[in-house]
């Protein structure tokens, strides 16, 4: 097979995606999922850093009752570990290793990190009220034909196309 | 039958499995181009519907396969995590994640296939996502309220749309496919290139389109197994069919004394009216939750006699024919309902005149059981009711 840096055919990505989430459902009665990992490296990390803290604050301690194992023994971490893995091995074959700023054209670098930190720190705060991400409440909860999955997708693409206008400048 | 988690794949094994599934997971994410915020954003600005091609196709076709791995009795859909519905914690978190989108270009598991490459500005979002966690729970006290307010279920778009799961499964597809045409123009306009579809694949995309609406219109006659057997089951002619094992309120009331370790009482009236008339060691299953894994066990443990009692005898035997229809042996109908077992029973008076031999024996049977119902009643509401704690599959980020 030639060496090519294209990418996939989307439809075809699109239903290779859809049978992955498939296998997942079919196998773990879950869906795929990814700031659920970020919650859990979050919670380890302030449990370790600052413990008293966690004990004493209820998101903390909720989250310990839910979960008595480690934090990071969920396997939403797992499935992240192997979506590094798997994005790395992707990007090897394809030849797009690299370390690069990826940025609208009119955008310094220092611009596009902080806004890509900005947006990092809202997509992690609604991903809280949302019970999940793209990935977890969006996609999955659209596969297994939940309301609150239908909800989340349409809340999160129409508000995009709603402010899209006002951030142009940074894409375009 | 799935999912395999726990039964057949252990919790420790499904660590392993995760891994697997995301290096499945990141390998396609990457290859879709969801590495690179410039092609995300660009389903906002109209020059690039990655995204949505990618994004629509899989969750239609893990749709389809669930659907139809449920009809086929392969999948146990009442097992499945479904997300549950919290209407404006939904809403107002998928607009800020729509905000957060467009600002940093990532979501968070496109974050980490970008981060896996290389993509600096993936790690910066990776950290941002991080930070949002901490205000989340730092603020928690604060957000709680809308975190855990308007909930309303496990609900799913077809019931809360009115429609049946193919009808809406179907409007899905083409849907899909309207979005894939239109965005295809939107495209072509504003990257004004003249033809999108190469021709050497049109003839592919001339299939992948037969296919899918032949695929939506399987999925519009692929009734869900739970609507069709409760329908069926609420046809009387379909109940006429169907013979019933009956029990006399005299043999469940002497059961009942007689603390028969076989009896199983299966009281399937809603929750409240068990709660306010619940019999001896009565559980509540109702027709619509025998199909919930939870009661699986109970259900097929074997010598034992199924009572299902309901107000009237119609009801029970509409629950026993959803039973049988799931496979639950050993059911009997409560011959009269609850309202003859109360008029014989609990409130038994004897008659002003008493015949033969036999009705004596039963009257005699019945003033002694009567009070002695009552008080097993009255000392079963001191005690605490049969629930099953499950622990239901957890899911969602």
């Amino acid at each position: 097979m030639e060496k090519s840096t294209t990418y996939m055919n989307p439809y075809l990505a699109g239903f290779l995606l859809g049978l992955v989430l498939l296998a997942t459902i079919y196998v773990t009665g879950r869906g795929l999922g990814a700031s659920g990992a970020m919650k859990s490296v979050l919670i380890s990390g302030v449990e370790t850093v600052a413990p008293a803290h966690a004990s004493g604050a209820k998101f903390y301690t909720e989250y310990t009752n839910e979960h008595p194992e480690s934090p990071l023994k969920s396997w939403l971490v797992f499935e992240v570990v192997g979506v590094i893995i798997g994005g790395f091995l992707s990007g090897l074959i394809s030849d797009r290793l690299g370390f690069t700023v990826e940025k609208g054209p009119r955008v310094r670098s220092g611009v596009r990190l902080a806004m890509a930190s900005l947006g990092g720190l809202l997509f992690g705060l609604g991903a809280q009220f949302a019970r999940g991400c793209t990935s977890g409440a969006a996609l999955s909860g659209m596969a297994v034909l939940s309301t609150g999955g239908f909800i989340t997708m349409l809340a999160i693409f129409g508000t995009g196309y709603v402010v899209a206008y006002f951030f142009r400048k940074f894409w375009i | 039958m799935g999912p395999l988690v726990p039964e057949v794949i252990g919790n420790e094994l499904n660590y392993i499995v995760a891994l697997l599934i995301g290096i499945a997971f990141g390998f396609v994410l990457e290859q879709a181009g969801f590495s690179s915020s410039r092609k995300l954003a660009g389903v906002f600005y109209g020059y690039d519907f990655t995204v949505l091609r990618v994004f629509f196709t899989a969750a239609v076709t893990a749709m389809a396969g669930s659907i139809l791995l449920a009809y086929l009795g392969l999948l146990d859909m009442e097992m499945i995590y479904i997300n549950p519905t919290y209407l404006w914690a939904a809403i107002v978190g998928g607009a800020i994640m729509g905000v957060g989108f467009i600002i940093g270009g990532f979501c968070p598991g496109t974050s980490v296939a970008g981060a896996a490459i290389g993509k600096i500005d993936a790690w910066f979002f990776l950290g941002g996502t991080l930070l949002g966690v901490l205000v989340f729970a730092e603020g928690y006290t604060a957000f709680e309220g809308l975190y855990k307010g308007s909930y309303l279920g496990d609900l799913r778009v077809f019931n809360s749309l009115g429609m049946t799961q193919g009808a809406f499964a179907l409007f899905l597809v083409l849907a899909a496919l309207g979005a894939f045409y239109a965005t295809d123009w939107i495209e072509r306009k504003v990257t004004h290139r003249a033809e999108k579809i190469p021709t050497r694949l049109r003839k592919q995309y001339t299939l992948f389109t037969g296919a899918a609406v032949a695929i939506g219109v399987l999925l519009l006659f692929t009734p869900d197994r739970k609507s069709a057997i409760l329908a069926q089951a609420s046809d009387d002619a379909y109940l006429q069919t169907q013979a019933s094992r009956m029990m006399t309120s005299d043999e469940l009331a002497y059961r009942l004394l007689d603390q028969d370790p076989e009896l199983q009482v299966i009281d399937v009236r809603s929750a409240d009216r068990y709660d306010k008339l619940t019999l001896p060691g009565a559980v509540n299953i109702t027709a619509e939750t025998m199909f919930s894994k939870e009661w699986n066990t109970m259900l097929a443990a074997r010598n034992k006699r199924r009572v299902l009692i309901a107000d009237t005898e119609r009801d029970a035997r509409r629950a026993d024919a959803v039973a049988q229809a799931l496979g639950v042996e050993n059911t009997f109908v409560l011959q009269g309902g609850l309202a003859e077992f109360e008029a014989s029973i609990l409130r038994y008076r004897s008659p002003a005149s008493i015949g033969d031999d036999q009705t004596a024996d039963t009257d005699r049977f019945r003033l002694r059981a009567s009070p002695a119902i009552a008080k097993l009643i009255a000392d079963a509401k001191n005690k605490p009711k049969v629930v099953k704690i499950v622990k239901k599959i957890a899911g969602g980020c």
